[in-house]
């Protein structure tokens, strides 16, 4: 069943292309457009880390944006409710498509940081970035489902989808902000600090759960 | 039945702060340090911490109405939730006025009680834009619901993430409330029960207000079919 509903989901988002190449893209052009704010060549250390994260942040909002508009338009929530499964596939269907969502924006956006705007070379920070990056997806693909849900069948969807988010998304920047900074300076680049890594390990696991819990009672209707 | 219960909570609270006030200004000691300043300490702490047990108030009732289906659960959680972040706000204005006096700024980035605490306020900011967002009565309560939950847990999240991320230059009241001297304690918990008190006075009566509205749409209705 959950494999049915995953494979739904990416299979109508490789047919209508309607998430991944906007948030690459717009992820692509945010760096350009730090660049020219800033006006400076090269970021590193705690500074690079954040444009990384706010770019990838704000890169998520539009798939999350975006994740359940099809459902909600076109008759998915009601065709998923006849069918007798349970409600929380849809949750992890939605929440893993979304991970992957992220994770083809990563695989985009992460080297074109490298290339466009990292001082020191991506190279050696990369298999440090792996964990934050991992952990970060995981918090923003839990809470992005639930926040999309919660948000697509109100009036002003587009709106309220990133004022929820946002806030509640907050603890991840910090977490992978803090966590990645000191991978990215150019003189004796560090590991990643555990403290980080377990405090967004547990936002994730807690954040899982409440998505889990609470979930059932958005597809009522 | 209710009106009885409204009289006495509001005497009750009047009389609490009279006591309240009485002991900050003439009984608790004038702090070494800060001065005559250090008295918002009896207001903020206090506000603070009633505030964010409204806000997971209005959670647990969130889980009582989602559990029972009953909509006076929603109504009592959108009342904690409203009444929250009216004292949220002044929570944020004496906690500035506060950290003005006492540090020099209206703001200080590294003091992460103030810093979690505005990312709350704007998380909850967001939930009347949401409730009111949604037409259908059941699905705005049980949506609302949903929402009062996820934030309620994410209250005391957030402040482990920010204090986490942030030097301790923030008074650490509540872990060190035991190493106030005993006048000062005494009085902050006396402030505390006054300011508790306050918050359920005004939950009561903008629950009163908001039942006896919906009773009136009622009648109303009613009427209306008949004549």
């Amino acid at each position: 069943m959950l494999r049915a509903l995953l494979r739904k989901e990416l299979l109508v988002e490789l047919r209508t292309l309607e998430s991944i190449p906007g948030m690459s893209l717009f992820a692509v052009t945010t760096f350009v457009v730090f660049h020219f704010a800033l006006n400076q060549d090269t970021v590193s250390g705690q500074e690079a880390a954040g444009i990384l994260w706010v770019t990838l942040l704000f890169a998520a909002m539009l798939g999350i944006n975006r994740l359940f508009v099809a459902d909600a338009d076109q008759g998915g929530f009601d065709g998923f409710l006849l069918a007798p499964v349970e409600r929380t596939a849809l949750l992890i269907a939605k929440a893993t498509a979304l991970l992957a969502y992220l994770l083809v924006l990563e695989l985009i956006a992460v080297p074109a940081f490298g290339l466009l705007l990292l001082g020191p070379p991506l190279g050696q920070a990369l298999p440090g970035l792996l964990a934050p990056l991992a952990l970060g997806d995981i918090g923003v693909a839990a809470i992005g489902t639930l926040v999309a849900a919660l948000a697509v069948r109100t009036r002003a969807r587009d709106l309220l989808g990133p004022l929820l988010a946002l806030p509640l998304l907050v603890p991840i920047v910090i977490g992978c902000a803090r966590a990645s900074a000191p991978l990215l300076y150019a003189t004796r680049p560090g590991g990643p600090p555990l403290r980080w890594l377990g405090t967004l390990a547990l936002y994730d696991l807690v954040f899982g759960l409440i998505a889990y819990a609470v979930f059932d009672f958005l597809l009522e209707d | 039945m209710r009106r009885p219960s409204l009289r006495v909570l509001s005497i009750t609270t009047i009389a609490a702060f009279c006591v309240s006030l009485s002991l900050v200004f003439f009984y608790a000691p004038i702090e070494a340090e800060e001065g005559f300043l250090q008295k918002i300490f009896y207001l903020h702490v206090p506000l603070a911490i009633v505030t964010l047990c409204g806000f997971v108030i209005g959670g647990l009732c969130a889980i009582a109405h989602l559990r029972t289906r009953d909509q006076r659960w929603d109504l009592r959680s959108y009342v904690a939730i409203h009444m929250s972040l009216i004292f949220g706000v002044a929570v944020l204005i004496t906690g500035s006025i506060w950290a003005r006096g006492s540090w020099g700024h209206w703001w200080v980035w590294s003091e992460p009680t103030l810093v979690s605490f505005l990312i709350i306020m704007l998380l909850y900011a967001t939930y009347q834009p949401l409730r009111f967002a949604i037409e259908d009565p059941e699905r705005q309560a049980r949506y609302a619901s949903v929402f009062a939950i996820t934030a309620g847990a994410f209250v005391p999240m957030n402040f482990l993430a920010v204090r986490l991320s942030a030097s301790y230059l923030h008074p650490r009241v509540l872990g060190s409330s035991s190493n106030l001297p005993a006048s000062m304690g005494f009085t902050f918990l006396v402030s505390l029960v006054a300011i508790a008190l306050l918050f359920a006075t005004l939950c009561s009566y903008e629950l009163a207000a908001k039942r006896t509205r919906i009773l009136l749409k009622a009648r109303s209705r009613i009427l209306g079919y008949q004549s």
